[in-house]
């Protein structure tokens, strides 16, 4: 057997399974390596701090793919509401003079329980829990 | 390696001496693979073997951060899938080769039929093939429900109320499977049980005799070959399976491996909706492909036939089926010995035609 | 206690014999019908009877003594007395707050004013009173989805009359009401979307009070669920022009009952509601033009962004970020449709700038994922190409092997 064929065959061999383990064993080292977000907790997100939001304003919070209304009604008290209008999917927006939920395309109100109090809205808007730790603002999907 | 003091060891040295690796590669030498017009069969139990270690690696991997519980089933997949590194590719690769190997499975199974590799003393070796088969549809049924999405959720309800309408067990087979009265949380629970300990146990158990039968009896030769070259005063060539066949095999590996790949990477498995238990069956809810055939046939089957139930009918023609099918090589040969070839030949076409044109209705209707 | 009076008052009249439904239900053909339909209706809940509107004595076995004129027994009742009849209770709101304390008792007095109403005092019995709307044995809550008031019911209940040709022949009124709303965005919202709020007849036009609603208030009318709109148009130019036009606000765009939804065609186009007035050339028509280029021009450009995420995301890309953002971008294209009633190209342009914005930032952001996803194909082909390279290597190893065992292959076999 000629001496260069061989050695060819070697690098040819040697390089190719070589090549092909770290392609294989590359993925699966990254998949192990923690990512950023440390877990899969689409069932509640952070809002931010307790003090970013003063009381009578709210704020447009998003959770997984869906927009929350966060609003601190008082000092102490907060309250969370999915953010699309139940009439034809507007972003709602809290109104800080009348302390109600507001819907700008068709003028649909709703109170700080989500019930509609007028307009077209045909259903309530779905409530979400609010958690304070420490001082961060954690928004949950309601078991 | 070896240290100045002692006496020179044998070739092989350090590890030779712990291992006995001489035993290992003497008894590979002898093992040989028959060489004929259909010698590409023989890779197909090889391939099925190789995609079955990926699912195992694949699975341990996806097993960091999945989590089996009706609120986070789905978004532990999701999280995989968008936030894991690579954890597209590894959730893909999984699914593509769980169906990949169940594909290779069947034409294992095929070719052996048609070969009539099962004839003796190879019954065991068809039996624990045969029940492989079923663990290995079994890993299908119960891993299709793990991402918890809307159509494995309902693929699920239907295929655990099939199970209820056996007679008499029935009723307490599908409680079982399903851990309550319904689908739910804890038939998640369960079936995750099943697919990552359970199953993956006898699997292992069950492969590993299958791989030593294989290895007790040798390769099976089809007798047109022994036949053909016994005439010409031969017996069938045969190519030393360390290193020709190996290496063949390593390269139909690699190759499994590369169009698993492209597909994992340019068809990514879909996920799905999030399954709503309490939202309508959706339209066309359909069970994976390979329970097709037997999905579409109980559709066929009318509600009564005579005063029997329609569903009942169908699960007993299965039964009855399977169990023809699992004594293939015990009626393969009738009691003088002689082997009825034409009525394996039928019998196999017979159920590859159902299969195929039943699937493919299955698929399209 | 007050609860256990009540349920005593409610009980005594239940559980009396009724010598009408007694005689009546064994009746044949239209002396059966009203008693048997009395049961489902919701005076009979209340205890109440037939001799409550007809006259009579329930408590008498004789039919003779039962119908007596002498004791108010009056057999059909005329279509003029009719509302008279209804009001004698359901004006009277103390007997009223006694069974439905929230009820309005004024349905009597907006009825006069009522188009029905005044035509029914000059005579005329033609028109509707209580019992064609409500029905009459078998009176229904209008929460009931079977009473024909319901709002889903209601349309075509006002339609048995008002598509009747004949029927409207003497009125000279139009009869394609129904079918024109039928085509419209509101039926839909009720009837497709179930969304019970969605208007119906009475919503504009009143129930009880019914009458079109005036040329000058449609605004208003239109104005209880379109609030911007409503705001913008008055402050618009057209507002003056349109109220001395004596033309009817939203309903020269929008027509009455045949309210589609909106269109950018409507601004610009063959078929423009704009250039029914407004020359092409003249500053309306361009200023028209303008907006209808805005808003397309921000139409497309979500279009495009979502074209190129749900590309994205069927290659498995994570893109969730940007479909919200799409959301916010679809919203100010809501915004610029509400902006068009000012009338202004500038008040369309602010809404259309932001949400071009947001577009583009999605856009790119789609673009971006589809560069990740040449980027895994690329990891692919590289690790194909090893793959590749470790086969033929592979292959050429057994054919090294072979080449050499050949000989020596053929000695070991017999």
């Amino acid at each position: 057997m000629e001496e260069p064929r061989r050695n060819l065959l070697r690098w040819l061999l040697g390089g190719g399974l070589s090549a092909s383990l770290i392609s294989f064993l590359y993925p699966a080292f990254k998949f192990m390596n923690p990512p950023d977000i440390p877990e899969a907790s689409v069932n509640e997100v952070s809002a931010g701090k307790v003090q970013d939001l003063k009381p009578n304003t709210g704020k447009i919070v998003k959770f997984g793919s869906l927009p929350v209304l966060l609003v601190r009604t008082t000092e102490t008290e907060w309250s969370a509401f999915s953010a699309v209008c139940t009439h034809l999917n507007c972003t709602v927006q809290y109104k800080e003079s009348s302390h109600q939920i507001w819907c700008a395309c068709h003028n649909g109100l709703y109170n700080l329980n989500g019930q509609v109090v007028s307009g077209p809205p045909p259903h309530p808007l779905e409530a979400y829990s609010v958690h304070i730790r420490g001082d961060e603002v954690v928004v949950s999907r309601r078991a | 390696m070896a240290s100045a003091t002692e006496p020179p060891q044998q070739q092989g040295g350090w590890l030779e001496e712990r291992l006995g690796l001489a035993a290992i590669r003497a008894f590979l030498a002898h093992k040989t693979v028959p060489v004929h017009a259909h010698t590409l069969w023989y890779y197909f139990g090889g391939i099925t073997l190789f995609l079955f270690t990926i699912q195992v690696m694949t699975g341990t991997l996806l097993l960091l951060y999945y989590r089996p519980s009706p609120a986070e089933a789905y978004e532990s997949v999701q999280f995989i899938v968008t936030r894991v590194q690579f954890g597209w590719l590894i959730r893909s690769i999984h699914s593509w080769s769980a169906n990949l190997m169940i594909l290779s499975a069947f034409i294992h199974m095929f070719s052996v039929v048609f070969l009539r590799a099962f004839r003796r003393p190879r019954e065991l070796t068809w039996l624990s093939g045969i029940a492989l088969l079923g663990l290995a549809l079994a890993f299908g049924f119960s891993g299709y429900l793990l991402p918890w999405n809307t159509v494995s959720y309902f693929a699920t309800k239907v295929g655990t109320d099939m199970a209820a309408a056996v007679p008499v067990v029935g009723h307490n087979m599908a409680r079982f499977l399903r851990g309550g009265n319904d689908v739910g949380g804890a038939t998640l629970t369960r079936f995750f049980g099943f697919h990552v300990a359970v199953l993956p146990g006898i699997t292992t158990m069950l492969l590993l005799a299958h791989l030593a039968l294989v290895q007790k009896h040798g390769m099976s030769s089809p007798r047109w070959a022994v036949e053909e070259y016994r005439r010409k005063g031969q017996s069938v060539p045969q190519m030393p399976f360390f290193p020709n066949f190996f290496l063949r095999e390593l390269m139909a590996w690699y190759a499994a491996l590369g169009v698993l790949g492209s597909l994992a990477a340019i068809f990514p498995w879909e996920l799905g909706l999030k399954a709503d238990p309490f939202a309508p069956a959706p339209a066309g809810i359909r069970p994976e492909w390979y329970f097709l055939a037997p999905f579409y046939t109980l559709k066929l089957i009318p509600s009564h036939v005579l005063v029997f139930e329609g569903e009942l009918v169908g699960l007993a023609g299965f039964g009855l089926l399977a169990l023809w099918w699992v004594a293939l090589p015990f009626w393969a040969v009738d009691r003088k010995g002689v082997e009825r070839t034409r009525w394996v030949t039928g019998a196999g076409v017979v159920l590859l035609a159902y299969l195929a044109t039943f699937s493919a209705l299955g698929y399209w209707r | 206690m007050r609860y256990g009076v009540l349920a005593f008052l409610f009980a005594v009249p239940l559980a009396a014999a009724d010598s009408c439904v007694d005689c009546h239900s064994v009746l044949e053909g239209k002396l059966q019908a009203p008693a048997k339909a009395f049961a489902n209706d919701i005076h009979a809940r209340f205890g109440f009877s037939c001799a409550d509107c007809h006259g009579g004595n329930r408590n008498e076995t004789d039919p003779e003594a039962a119908m007596s004129k002498a004791r108010g027994f009056v057999g059909k009742i005329p279509r003029t007395a009719v509302p008279e009849r209804c009001a004698h209770c359901h004006s009277d709101a103390s007997l009223m707050e006694k069974y439905k304390p929230r009820q309005r008792v004024d349905q009597m007095a907006q009825y006069r004013t009522s188009v029905h109403g005044k035509r029914l005092a000059s005579g005329d019995t033609k028109v509707a009173t209580c019992i064609d709307c409500h029905s009459v044995h078998d009176i229904r809550e209008v929460k009931d989805p079977l009473s024909p008031v319901h709002p889903l019911r209601l349309p075509e209940t006002c339609s048995r009359c008002h598509s009747d040709k004949t029927h409207m022949a003497s009125y000279k009124l139009p009869t394609d009401q129904f079918a024109n709303y039928r085509k419209s965005v509101h039926w839909e919202a009720l009837a497709k979307r179930g969304d019970l709020s969605a208007p119906s007849c009475a919503s504009c036009h009143g129930n009880h009070g019914a009458q079109p609603p005036e040329v000058g208030s449609v605004a208003a009318v239109c104005g209880t669920c379109h609030v911007m709109m409503e705001d913008l148009y008055k402050k618009s130019p057209h507002q003056p022009v349109f109220a001395a036009m004596g033309a009817a606000g939203c309903v020269v765009c929008h027509s009455n009952h045949e309210i589609r939804p909106p269109s950018v065609g409507m601004l610009a186009g063959p078929n423009a509601v704009c250039s029914q007035c407004h020359d092409a050339t003249s500053a309306g028509g361009i200023a028209a033009a303008e907006m209808a280029r805005q808003i397309t021009s921000l139409e497309k450009a979500l279009a495009r962004s979502d074209q190129v995420l749900a590309n994205a995301q069927q290659s498995g890309m994570e893109v969730s970020e940007a479909l919200l953002r799409q959301r916010e971008g679809r919203e100010d294209l809501v915004k610029a449709a509400v902006a068009v009633h000012a009338f202004q190209a500038a008040a369309v342009q602010k809404p259309v700038k932001e949400g071009l914005t947001i577009a583009a930032e999605t856009y790119q952001t789609g673009v971006s994922a589809l560069q990740e996803r040449t980027h895994r194909r690329l990891g692919l082909l590289a690790s194909l190409i090893a793959i590749a390279l470790t086969m033929l290597g592979l292959w050429l190893a057994i054919r090294s092997i072979e080449g050499r065992t050949a000989k020596t292959s053929q000695l070991t076999e017999r």
